[in-house]
């Protein structure tokens, strides 16, 4: 046990896959918040698996394993997604849902037919985009961790910037638009900020289920407060720490893929935040139910 | 029986009840519930092989596909606690039952004649090797077998319940006053999902079975009115994807499930573009041709008041720059609407006259 | 003073302080084409409150939404303060109806209010202590001291109005923009409301309000606007009240509604 735990703490190979899923924890759970918020959770689920024909493309023009290129063209191929979708939806009568579902399953269909075509020029190389479907923390090197770190960062740093204007955006729309402020393109920075949350978790919990990281940290922290800065501090804390947790656990072993061990991890901390949360816990309320019903019971009896 | 015929089949087996149940999900606006339910069906699949022996491939079919129905449960429970709003709701329920199942998959991989894989893009390339053969007599290809159990209890559903499924779709107050209980109804079309997606499971895997429910569907929606049409075209439109896709990935040598999905996408995008009532070039179209009459309509309404004016003074009055009011008034001119004096200025002919009486009427 | 720069790209602009209020000439807007005002032209004096009647789709929300340059008109102008909105935005508060937001939000009443501020703040800078106050000073105004840190999900649906009617009040506006303000409140808040209307007045500012109670309107407002897509009638209350104008906007059961 001893033994374990040390070369937890002090192996670099551990070190980097602790602290790459500690970034995507927070970078996830910081921008889930508002993704949460404004009702678009689903909108991270299909720009994530629209990542997967950018990473194929790029991979077969360079045939690069460097992080950096990959993951560009994943965000180059989400936000094209993200941009079918709004054109789809202002210039038809197809609905949001409809959009996203099809843009989720065709481009990862398209990813699909190149990951094949990737197969036949040979397989050598191809090992590096396995990762990308169920996430591999035990293949992040450290220039990984220094792009998503780098990447992360920037994002985050907007969100500090702008944090006052996405607050307002999320809350109300329309007046935030009648004080002057650009609602649409504001709108744009922030689903571009979610697509770089994305590519930033992808190589640890795979494109398919990257929008658990946008989601479920963020539905668990509201549970725990009702105040928005609270709500994206306990948000980032859930989501690195079900990130660090789920990958060292899957570095112990073989055949343990990353991303469905971190998921599984954060909605144990939702189910728990849902039951016990402070602010909203069913437990509490259900108990003040009871008292309460017990109350008016003997005050009707007095 | 030829390899390909066997696949071809099997895709057409897997579009036909996809199309007949997903235009009720798009109609519905349940798309990402169909989503959903695809992804999450796969810890029921993991189980379901880990009891193969003891089990038939239907008994398989209906224990995993409770877990499909499982999923609309706990959405349902979820969402209704007002702790979580439904898309989140969603999202948290599909993920972390498909993590179960990807979990699952791989720690008892030796166990298991399943891969990550195989989840990702099923085997429809195999669907000819793998013959159903009962006290030894060869019945033919499995997922005719499978697959034609799920067509016909799909399209079974969609007839028996036609009706009701209208109504609950387009009114649900309607249907709970008919007494149609559309709460049954809704999980009646949840459980025919979630079979229909662990059927084609071994076919096209658990994410591009979504393609097949939720492409085909929206592409009828931008071609048709009507409900009977919209599921015919539907059918159609995933027919000929499945058809095409595999021709596709037989040239190129790809993923047949994945060409398939690649397929029907580029169907529906050639709906959205250039459908006659519902594509944008023709909404553009529409659009543009509306406006040019919206602004005549304005600029003759305008004229009607102050009778005679200059294109200066309709400018001022309708608040447009100079070469709006000059373009305007020039296809005003050559539809005789307006006449122009010799001194600049604007008049109404009868023509025009008549049509600011009627754009007034239709507006009272 | 040391210059901060302003959401919106156009330059702020010093009003002349006798400009009108509101000014809307040959208003014409549509939703893909489809005409939802017509030809409506009416201006609002300053100091007055001005209630915007009409059935449902008659064009009244839609008018604020032009009003505030949300949505292009097809023709016509509307001026503020003699500028553009653009350019007097500054001088204009806004109050949107309460449920086009969802109250579930994290976050209290006095964080809500404070967003009034936003507009005045600017890009990056946070508000601070002296927003605080101001925010604080406002929710007062509407008798809302009391609950400052309260979740805004907590609040009835009348103290949830007057929340937001506190955020218009720390916009210090000239010009008030109120969609249905009276919507679903209890009669607390509604009394309070009306209470806070006439000081608004009475400071010589200028409320113009989306109203859908034809029983209050005569009490509550000085100038009515009746809109059906065309403008019916505009002026004072005494004038354009009547018994023809509102059969006129709602066909004959208006009638029965403004006998009440």
């Amino acid at each position: 046990m001893f033994e374990v735990l040390s070369a937890v703490l002090f192996d670099y190979t551990v070190r980097n896959i602790a602290l790459g899923s500690a970034i995507l924890g927070v970078a996830g759970g910081v921008l889930g918040c508002f993704a949460v918020l404004r009702r678009q959770s689903l909108l991270g689920d299909a720009l994530a698996h629209a990542t997967l024909p950018g990473i194929c493309v790029v991979f077969m023009l360079t045939q690069t394993r460097v992080s950096l290129w990959l993951l560009l063209g994943a965000g180059l191929s989400a936000w094209l997604g993200a941009l079918a979708i709004l054109a789809v939806v202002r210039g038809t009568r197809i609905k949001q849902d409809a959009a996203l579902g099809i843009v989720l399953s065709v481009f990862f269909g398209a990813g699909v037919v190149l990951l094949t075509l990737i197969q036949q020029t040979g397989a050598a190389g191809q090992s590096g985009i396995d990762r990308f479907l169920f996430g591999q923390a035990a293949s992040l090197i450290r220039s990984d961790v220094i792009t998503m770190g780098a990447l992360a960062g920037a994002a985050l740093l907007v969100v500090g910037v702008f944090y006052k204007e996405f607050k307002l955006l999320t809350f109300d729309g329309p007046f935030a638009a009648s004080l002057g402020f650009p609602v649409r393109a504001l709108d744009v920075l922030l689903t571009s900020l979610i697509v770089v949350a994305v590519i930033v978790g992808i190589q640890a919990v795979g494109v398919i289920l990257m929008a658990a990281m946008l989601i479920t940290p963020a539905a668990a922290a509201r549970q725990w407060t009702d105040r928005l800065p609270a709500m994206i501090l306990i948000s980032a804390l859930f989501g690195a720490g079900s990130g660090v947790a789920g990958a060292l656990v899957s570095a112990l072993g073989p055949n343990l893929p990353t991303g469905p061990l971190i998921v599984l991890i954060a909605t144990g901390v939702f189910l728990l935040s849902l039951l016990f949360g402070a602010s909203r816990g069913l437990l509490w309320s259900q108990l003040r139910e009871r008292r309460n019903r017990a109350a008016a019971l003997s005050g009707g009896g007095a | 029986m030829s390899a390909g015929f066997v696949i071809i089949v099997t895709g057409i087996l897997v579009a036909v009840p996809c199309a007949v149940l997903g235009t009720l999900l798009v109609l519905r606006q349940m798309a990402m519930v169909g989503d959903a339910i695809s992804h999450a069906v796969l810890p029921g699949i993991v189980l379901a092989f880990f009891l193969s022996g003891s089990l038939g491939p239907l008994a398989a079919l209906v224990g995993a596909g409770a877990f499909g129905l499982l999923t609309a449960v706990f959405i349902e429970a979820l969402r209704s606690t007002g702790r979580v709003k439904e898309d989140s709701s969603i999202g948290i329920v599909f993920t972390a039952l498909f993590a179960l199942g990807a979990f699952l998959i791989s720690r008892y991989a030796g166990n298991v004649h399943l891969d990550l894989e195989h989840v990702l893009y099923g085997e429809i390339a195999f669907a000819p090797l793998n013959t159903l053969v009962v006290g030894g007599v060869d019945l033919g290809p499995r997922t005719f077998w499978t697959l034609g159990i799920v067509t016909v209890l799909a399209l079974g559903l969609v007839l028996l319940l036609y009706k009701e499924l209208k109504v609950s779709t387009f009114d649900p107050g309607l249907a709970v006053a008919l007494g149609l209980a559309p709460g049954v109804v809704h999980y009646l079309l949840m459980g025919a999902v979630s079979v229909t997606v662990v059927g084609a499971f071994d076919a096209v895997g658990a994410i591009l079975v979504v393609a097949f429910l939720i492409a085909p569907p929206a592409t009828a929606y931008l071609l048709t009115e009507r409900l009977s049409y919209m599921m015919v075209l539907a059918v159609a439109v995933g027919v000929v994807s499945a058809v095409a896709g595999y021709y596709l990935a037989y040239a190129a040598n790809v993923s047949i499930a994945g060409a398939m999905a690649v397929a029907a996408g580029a169907l529906f995008a050639t709906a959205v573009l250039a459908s006659p009532t519902h594509g944008v070039l023709a909404n553009a179209a529409r659009r543009r041709r509306n406006r040019r009459s919206f602004a005549r309509g304005l600029l003759l309404a305008g004229l009607s008041r102050s009778r005679r004016s200059t294109e200066h003074d309709l400018a001022h009055h309708l608040g447009w720059d100079g070469e709006r009011v000059s373009t305007v008034l020039r296809a005003a001119r050559s539809g005789g609407f307006v006449l122009q004096t010799g001194n600049g200025e604007v008049v109404l002919t009868r023509k025009g006259q008549e049509a600011v009486e009627n754009l007034s009427r239709a507006l009272r | 003073m040391k210059p901060v720069l302003k959401p919106g790209r156009e330059r702020a602009a010093v009003v002349a302080p006798d400009a009108t209020p509101l000014e809307v000439r040959g208003l014409t807007a549509a939703y893909r084409e489809k005409p939802v005002l017509w030809d409506v032209s009416f201006h609002v004096p300053e100091g007055q409150l001005v209630g915007i009647i009409g059935p449902n789709g008659a064009g009244k929300t839609t008018l604020l939404k032009v009003v505030m340059g949300l949505m292009q008109p097809a023709a016509g102008r509307v001026r503020v303060f003699g500028q553009s909105f653009q350019k007097a935005r500054r001088y204009v508060g806004y109050v949107p109806q309460r449920g086009s937001v969802d109250w579930d939000f994290p976050t209290d009443a006095l964080d809500v209010v404070q967003m009034g501020l936003y507009g005045k703040l600017g890009w990056f800078r946070r508000p601070g202590k002296k927003e605080r106050r101001v925010a604080e000073e406002c929710l007062e105004k509407v008798g809302m001291g009391a609950f400052a840190h309260r979740q805004i999900s907590q609040l009835s649906g009348g103290q949830q109005q007057r929340v937001f009617l506190a955020r218009a009040l720390a916009q210090d506006a000239r010009l008030y923009l109120m969609d249905e303000p009276f919507a679903g409140v209890d009669y607390t808040t509604e009394r309070a409301i009306v209470g806070l209307l006439r000081e608004l007045k009475a400071q010589g500012r200028t409320v113009v309000a989306v109203h859908h109670d034809l029983g209050t309107a005569a009490e509550y407002f000085d100038r009515i606007v009746i809109l059906n897509r065309h403008l019916i009638a505009e002026g004072p209350v005494g004038r354009a009240l009547t018994r023809e104008n509102l059969e006129a906007a709602y066909g004959g059961s208006g009638a029965f509604i403004g006998d009440r």
